[in-house]
This record gives structure tokens, C-alpha cells and sequence, in this order.
């Protein structure tokens, strides 16, 4: 399924999710002027992106610390505080990609801000067939 | 199918076919038809795998299964019917077919499958049925799809022996001293995360082409030293791992002539290839290079190297890494005893190769040149400044190059310890064989 779906999608195109990972307590820290600076070159990045046509859009989640967790316990939701698991770097927040190839999304992911002192991750998104 | 690989590295045109295959298979005691097959099919792989890749949207799975039944075809009917005239155009169109064939079966079932077979053959329709010459040659689009960096290097390396270098399963697990088992595994995953992830098989745009190229040369010469230093395994084996990274290394720089790194790895593969029968002694035993016969190394295999080493010096300014590398051992192999080496070429040779490649092992090989050109004190003085840094504590060489320089100098005692040391990390057999000797010279 998977299988076949991928190779004649490659041909009009490949999705990926971009995931943006950083380290929360750095953004904290940052002065003013730092989170300024940031902020302008999300704003560009963001232009580019949209302006390329690479990009449907994407947006930038609330630290971790705002998360919640659901699980099912035999028929009741079981709501946590947190994410899902403490790591070093946490989400922060994705785009989608509509691009050729991997080496279009690269180039995204590279020039994605977050790629400095941080990780961008690409994911292919799994196509299912309709109908 | 298993059979066996090249025993010598054919030096005919670039990434032509070898065309002592098509006589050989008229001449019954020559060689077995299957052999014939074998090596004819290893030949035109990769070429056939990227034309029908490409004509598959990027499928190398599909294609490689495509090639893989043109060959068992092959097989049934080659030594039958004799070798076609065309045999690249051959595999070709058999395997078009066999690969449109399958996707209609699999079409009765999804209209989807039916929709590529027709773009495959839309895309391969205006190939030509008999001219080999007009195939056109996509190879190195696979190339760059089997050595991309979102691949694990675990990954490139069989990928791409068996979908460039048509090697079989077996033949990869052999050559990389991996369980057959753990090869098709990672086959398997490679080619379902080049489909997946959308990893383009094409050339990398011109700003990337240069990165990119390093990771495609990383691989290669990786190939060509697990056939060089293997660690087990038999010597034919290993030969046949290097003849077969060479034999990819010739198709990289026939398809990219104006790079000078390409140029600059096959002279390095070919002069060091060239040695290979002078590395080892009657008894199998390790023949350093100063000591090797240098009659039994391969004229042939330098007189190729040595414009390719001048090519790939002048091409880019300052050279790269493997030019370098090249043109180090270019300077040995043109010397016509140990004793006439130009060791103050290989000095300045390693000084530029330490600003390309400012690592340890470098350091360390500029300071036995400077020991063989201004004496072993001058070279102990590098090695233990090196040695204080720490980096290379592990490295057995290092501890090596160490105790001759202090043997030279008759400091025996300081020489058997640094023997002891080297002895307790090398791993290689014969390595281990000729430090156990030298260990006991110094008692």
C-alpha cells in the first residue's frame, strides 16, 4: 500500500512534517534584545518558506510545561501533567512541507532557524490510498 | 548465485562492459556459462537499476527486483541460446518487461500499479532496442541515492555493492565479514527508507554536488579498505573487495571526469592495489613497504595512476584530501629503491594534506616522513608530542612507529616496551605476527 503510494507521489511530490526540537530553558533565558533577534528570523523564515510554496504553514507550540498527556485506562482518560517523555530537547513547534525530495526538505530544515543549537526532524508523511 | 567476483581488475574502457566476457563465453573451458552471466550482469547493474529506478519514480526496490529476474532469465537462456549481441540492451528490455509484467499482475488487483506500468513505459518507450552506445548512462543519480547522508553509513555501503556494483547478498556479506543475515537486513531497510523518505535518485544540485561527492568517495574507499586491511577472511577475497571498489571508483570518475576528487581516490586505489603482491611474504607474513620487492608491483596498475595523480593535483588548487594522498604514494611508487625515496617531497606532500585533513593519523605519518628525512630523533620528537596530546593512546600504529624510531636509535629497552604496547592493540593477524617478531629483536 505504503509501497506504491510513495513511488508515484515522488513524482508530484513528497510531505513532510518538519519538527522543530530546542532546548526550552534556553528561550528562557534569552535578554530581550536575544528573543527580538529570534523572533525576526523566524519571521523571515516564515515569509520564505510560504513564498517558495513549500509550505501549507505551521505553528509554534507552548513550552512543554503546558502539556498534558492523555492515556486510556480501561474506558476512563487518564490525564497526566507533562509530556510524554523528558528529553534534552523538547518540541516547539512544526511546519509542513509540500516539496520534491528529500534534498528540498533538507534545504528547509537547514535553513529553519532551530537548526542553530537546536534539531530540525523530517518525517515523511504516510500516504494512504482513498477509497 | 554466488558467483565468484573479478580476480583482476580488467583495465579496459571506463565503465564499459568487460569485453572479455562476451569471448569467454564461446570458449567452454574458459570459464562456465553461469560465470559468463554472472559477470556480464555485474557489469551492466547499476546502469539498468537507474534507468529503471528513474522510470519507477524513484522504486529502487522494484528495479533492482526487475534486474534480478532479467538475470535468473538470463541464466535459462544465455547458455542455450548464446550471449546476445546487445546484452546490455538485453537486460534492459528484459527487464522493462518483467518489471511491467509484475505491475499488471499486481495492477488486477490496484489500478494504482497499472498507472506506473504505464508511466514505465512511457518513460523507457524512446530507449533504443539495439544501439548500446545510445543507453543512456544514470548511473551516478544511483550512486548519489545509495551514498546520501540521511543513510546510515551501515546502510550506503551494501546499498551500494548491490544496487550500483550488482554484487549478491552473499558476495556483500563475504566482502564486509557480515552474517548474510545481518546484509539483507539492512538491504531491506535501506531500500524502503530511499522509497520513503523521497532521497531522489539524481545528481545533487551543483551546490551540494561537492558534499555530497565526499560522502560517495567516503564509501568507496571504506570498500576498498575492508578489502585492503581486512582483518579475516581470505586473500583472494579481500583482492576481489578492492578490485570491486576500484571497479566503482573507475565509474564515479568516468562519469564526472572534471572533479579532481574522484580522479585523485582511483590513483590512491591503484597504487596501493599495485603493491598488493609485495605486501605479503612466502609465508604470508607482513612486508613493510620499505622492505617489499618492488618488481613484483604492478607497473600497469601505476603507469595508470600516475596522470590521474597530475590530473587530480591540477584540477583544483589546493588539492583535495585523496589527491594528496595520491600523490604520497605516487612519490614511492616512483622510486626505484626504499633508500631513493624523496622524503622531503613526502614532508611537504603531508604538510599540505595536514591543512585539507588537520587529523592525528596524519600528524602521525608526517612525523615518520620527517624521521626518514631528517633522522629518528627529529620524527621521535613529533611522535612523542603527538603521543603527550593523547588522541592516538589506542592506536596501535602510533606505538608502532614509536618503537622503530627508538630501535633505530638502539634504545632497546624503550623500544620493547613500545613493541609490547602496539602488540596488545593490533588486531590484525599479520600485523600481530611481524610486532611479536620485532618485540623479541629488541630482547
Amino acid at each position: 500500500m505504503a509501497a506504491t503510494g510513495a513511488a508515484t507521489t515522488q513524482e508530484v511530490g513528497m510531505r513532510y512534517l518538519l519538527l522543530i526540537y530546542g532546548d526550552e530553558s534556553r528561550f528562557a533565558q534569552m535578554s530581550e534584545a536575544e528573543t527580538q533577534a529570534d523572533m525576526g528570523q523566524w519571521f523571515e523564515y516564515d515569509a520564505a518558506i510560504k513564498a517558495a510554496g513549500a509550505s501549507p504553514g505551521g505553528e509554534a507550540l507552548q513550552p512543554t510545561a503546558t502539556a498534558t498527556s492523555v492515556r486510556d485506562d480501561n474506558g476512563d482518560p487518564l490525564v497526566t501533567d507533562g509530556p510524554f517523555a523528558e528529553t534534552r530537547e523538547q518540541l516547539a513547534g512544526y511546519y509542513m512541507l509540500d516539496v520534491e525530495n528529500l534534498d528540498e526538505a533538507i534545504k528547509w530544515a537547514h535553513r529553519c532557524p532551530a537548526a542553530k543549537g537546536g534539531t530540525v526532524e523530517l518525517r515523511p508523511i504516510q500516504e494512504f490510498e482513498q477509497g | 548465485v554466488g558467483a565468484p567476483l573479478p580476480r583482476r581488475e580488467g583495465r579496459h574502457g571506463r565503465a564499459a562492459p568487460d569485453p572479455g566476457v562476451r569471448a569467454g563465453l564461446n570458449a567452454p573451458f574458459r570459464t562456465s556459462a553461469a560465470d559468463a552471466v554472472a559477470r556480464c550482469f555485474r557489469a551492466e547493474f547499476g546502469r539498468a537499476v537507474a534507468i529503471l529506478a528513474r522510470g519507477l519514480g524513484g522504486d529502487v526496490d522494484r528495479a533492482e527486483e526487475a534486474v534480478q529476474d532479467a538475470y535468473a532469465v538470463a541464466l535459462d537462456r544465455w547458455p542455450r541460446d548464446g550471449v546476445p549481441s546487445t546484452p546490455a540492451a538485453w537486460i534492459l528490455t528484459t527487464a522493462k518487461r518483467r518489471a511491467i509484467d509484475r505491475l499488471r499482475r499486481e495492477a488486477a488487483l490496484r489500478e494504482k500499479q497499472s498507472q506506473l506500468a504505464r508511466e514505465l513505459e512511457e518513460a523507457v518507450r524512446d530507449l533504443p532496442g539495439e544501439d548500446e552506445e545510445m543507453i543512456p548512462d544514470e548511473r551516478l543519480g544511483l550512486v548519489f541515492a545509495c551514498c546520501h547522508p540521511a543513510l546510515a553509513v551501515e546502510a550506503q555501503v551494501p546499498l551500494t555493492l548491490r544496487l550500483v556494483g550488482g554484487l549478491t547478498v552473499p558476495e556483500i556479506a563475504r566482502a564486509l565479514l557480515l552474517p548474510e543475515a545481518t546484509v539483507k537486513q539492512r538491504l531491506v531497510r535501506a531500500k524502503k527508507k530511499v522509497r520513503l523518505s523521497g532521497i531522489p535518485v539524481a545528481e545533487p544540485p551543483p551546490d551540494a554536488l561537492e558534499d555530497r561527492l565526499g560522502v560517495v568517495l567516503a564509501v568507496l574507499y571504506l570498500v576498498f579498505n575492508e578489502g585492503y586491511a581486512a582483518t579475516g577472511g581470505d586473500a583472494l577475497v579481500r583482492d576481489d573487495v578492492a578490485a570491486e571498489a576500484i571497479r566503482l571508483t573507475r565509474v564515479v570518475h568516468g562519469l564526472l571526469p572534471n572533479e579532481p576528487e574522484p580522479a585523485g581516490l582511483l590513483a590512491l586505489m591503484l597504487l596501493h592495489h599495485a603493491r598488493r603482491d609485495a605486501r605479503a611474504g612466502a609465508d604470508g607474513e607482513l612486508v613493510l613497504l620499505e622492505a617489499q620487492d618492488r618488481s613484483r608491483w604492478d607497473r600497469g596498475m601505476i603507469d595508470e595512476a600516475l596522470p590521474l595523480v597530475d590530473q587530480a593535483l591540477t584540477l583544483r588548487r589546493p588539492p583535495g584530501s585523496y589527491a594528496l594522498q595520491a600523490a604520497i604514494a605516487a612519490v614511492h611508487a616512483q622510486a626505484p629503491r626504499a633508500a631513493a625515496t624523496d622524503w622531503r617531497q613526502i614532508v611537504l606532500l603531508y604538510d599540505e594534506l595536514g591543512r585539507v585533513l588537520p587529523t592525528p593519523v596524519v600528524r602521525l605519518n608526517r612525523a615518520v616522513a620527517v624521521a626518514m628525512a631528517d633522522g629518528p630523533a627529529a620524527g621521535l620528537a613529533l611522535i612523542d608530542a603527538l603521543a603527550d596530546g593523547g588522541a592516538l593512546d589506542d592506536y596501535h600504529l602510533l606505538h608502532a612507529a614509536r618503537a622503530d624510531l627508538l630501535r633505530r636509535q638502539d634504545r632497546m629497552a624503550e623500544a620493547a616496551a613500545a613493541y609490547a604496547r602496539a602488540l596488545e592493540l593490533a588486531t590484525n593477524a599479520a600485523e600481530r605476527r611481524f610486532l611479536a617478531r620485532r618485540l623479541e629483536e629488541c630482547g
